[in-house]
């Protein structure tokens, strides 16, 4: 295999797109939202449950989408266990510029999260599979500010 | 049993496309995506350039040669099309810019001036958005009642299904020639023959269909055609939309502009003859001669002969796919055009699309623009191989050794 796809897939990716944690729906969840990616067509449910000094406790997702989606939005529901709300702004922005290459980045108090996130690095070359990969962080981000729906287009 | 034609000249056709020699990213190219847009032959891509080296200017009202020139080579394109489609008269062929705007001209102007509240409109369910959103507008409009034909599991459409739907209130029928997703060619000619019995008019997305096999408007007594260009090894930007003259006659313009009246003052303004009544503004020019070049083309080899190659390229592709474990064929109909789309139970349909890059292989992964197809076969989405004039088995064998190196990642 050539050496850019096993950039692109990872085993970390194949083993999380193979076997996803916390891929299930989330019964006291006190934040969820629906995202779709509908230049393929690919939807998730991504459920928070936040405690109430707003601390995220749970987070878990639903749905079909390809291994770099899936294993995005896994790698997603460990690293952000236990975050504030400040903390899982700054790090999707962190995880958003991973992903694109583009926007500031700090990372200070992040570098164990943003060292796991670091498989999905690759997409970066592959500009139609960045949506795949952040899909699940844009939902999570709206499940957050309260919108009920988004869409990566 | 189709019989294999041993003078099909694969080899020279393939030369006459000077992008399938190419290679990219260090990999000859293995375009199997001709269903989304066709490659072209030097005789179109040769042809667009002539009319912008020799003889280009706008058409229409110039007095000099070279607008002369251009407006007959323009004229002389619609005829090649009016041949090509069986057409009764040249003026009955519309130039728009695709298939997309074919329907939505005449869900707009026909739509508009002859349905009324309670009408009815009959599609299936599995047609592209590009033949659902632009009748939808007249449901929010007018009140007008979509009803959709359902798809049989080997997605086929079932006439008596069909038939059921049609009621005196059914004022039109538009349906898909062809389906981009699953291949199924559809019953066009008894659909056409239920839908005129109650007083219906039928639009057809020759889309998918103008490519693989002959069509005849006048035998098929087909009220709209449409069409694109570029599917059809043509240019982009240029497509067709056949409708009968009285039809057309009767319809108001599309569009306002130059080119499409007779003459203005701003009290009133007459509308000219067809078919300049639907073509305001400056058309697709050296566009519309590389579409007849494209229709020369094809039938210099032949419909028939193109057609028995593509039937044995899916033959071959669907008996080789099918020996491969955790692969499912979605389309099965027994009237099928060269198109494969198909799910594998171990790799979501983008991975599928990334590995076949990586090998060279061009498909395509999504929903194809018919979301609504792939909710009633609950997937996502499908990878999608289609077999043009100018593929070969070998293309197919580059295809099979792609999905093993899926399964090799993936399972
Ligand atoms: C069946 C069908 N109808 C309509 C279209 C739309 O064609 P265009 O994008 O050229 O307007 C397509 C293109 O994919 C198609 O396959």
């Amino acid at each position: 295999m050539s050496d850019d796809l096993r950039d692109l897939y990872q085993e970390v990716i194949l083993d999380h797109g193979r076997h996803p944690r916390n891929k299930h729906t989330l019964e006291h969840a006190s934040h969820l939202a629906h995202g779709e990616n509908p230049l393929c067509g690919d939807k998730l449910i991504v459920y928070v449950k936040l405690s109430p000094d707003n601390v995220i406790e749970e987070v878990s997702f639903e749905g079909q989408g390809c291994a770099i989606s899936t294993a995005s939005a896994s790698l997603m529901t460990e690293v952000m266990v236990g975050k504030s709300l400040a903390e899982a702004e700054k790090l999707f922005g962190n995880f958003h510029a991973l992903a694109t290459g583009e926007g500031e980045t700090d990372i200070t108090g992040l570098e164990d999260d943003m060292d796991r996130l670091e498989v999905l690095a690759g997409v970066r070359d592959y500009p139609v599979r960045v949506k795949c990969a952040t899909l699940a962080w844009h939902t999570l981000s709206a499940a957050l500010h309260d919108q009920q729906k988004v869409s990566t287009e | 049993m189709t019989v294999i034609d041993r003078t099909y000249p694969i080899e020279q056709i393939r030369a006459d496309f000077p992008i399938l020699s190419k290679s990219f990213k260090g990999k000859p190219l293995v375009y199997l995506d001709s269903t989304a847009s066709a490659m072209k032959p030097s005789q179109v891509i040769n042809e667009e350039s002539r009319v912008y080296e020799e003889e280009y200017a706008n058409i229409h009202r110039g007095v000099y040669y070279l607008s002369a020139k251009a407006t007959e080579r323009y004229e002389q394109s619609r005829k090649t099309v009016q041949k090509f489609l069986g057409a009764k008269h040249a003026r009955e062929i519309i130039f728009t810019r695709n298939t997309t705007e074919s329907i939505n001209l005449v869900a707009s102007s026909y739509g508009r001036k002859f349905l009324r509240e309670g009408d009815e409109i009959v599609i299936t369910g599995l047609e592209h958005h590009s033949n659902i959103v632009p009748w939808q507008f007249l449901v929010e409009e007018k009140g007008v009642v979509l009803k959709v034909v359902p798809v049989e599991e080997d997605g086929s459409i079932s006439l008596e299904k069909y038939a059921a739907l049609l009621t005196p209130r059914t004022k039109i029928v538009a349906a898909a020639h062809i389906s981009n997703v699953l291949g199924t060619i559809l019953p066009v000619a008894e659909m056409i023959r239920l839908a005129h019995d109650v007083g219906a008019k039928v639009l057809l997305d020759g889309a998918q269909a103008v490519m693989h096999q002959a069509v005849d408007v006048q035998e098929l007594d087909i009220d709209f055609y449409a069409f694109s260009g570029h599917k059809l090894y043509g240019p982009t930007g240029i497509g067709v939309l056949y409708g009968k003259e009285e039809l057309l006659n009767a319809m108001p313009p599309y569009q306002g502009g130059g080119d499409m009246i007779a003459s203005v003052s701003f009290e009133k303004t007459t509308y000219a003859p067809l078919p300049a009544k639907f073509e305001a503004g400056t058309p697709a020019i050296a566009q519309a001669a590389g579409l007849a070049a494209a229709v020369d083309y094809v039938t210099s080899i032949g419909l028939d002969r193109i057609r028995a190659h593509e039937d044995e390229l899916l033959a071959y592709a669907t008996t080789r796919l099918n020996q491969l474990e955790g692969l499912r064929i979605i389309g099965t109909a027994t009237k099928k055009a060269a198109v494969v789309s198909f799910v594998l139970d171990y790799a979501h349909p983008h991975d599928i699309a990334q590995i076949f890059d990586s090998a060279g292989v061009s498909i395509r992964a999504g929903h194809h623009c018919a979301q609504p197809l792939m909710t009633h076969f609950k997937i996502p989405a499908t990878a999608r191989a289609s077999f043009g004039m100018y593929n070969t088995k070998a293309e197919i064998d580059a295809l099979v050794a792609a999905v093993r190196k899926v399964e090799e990642m993936f399972r």
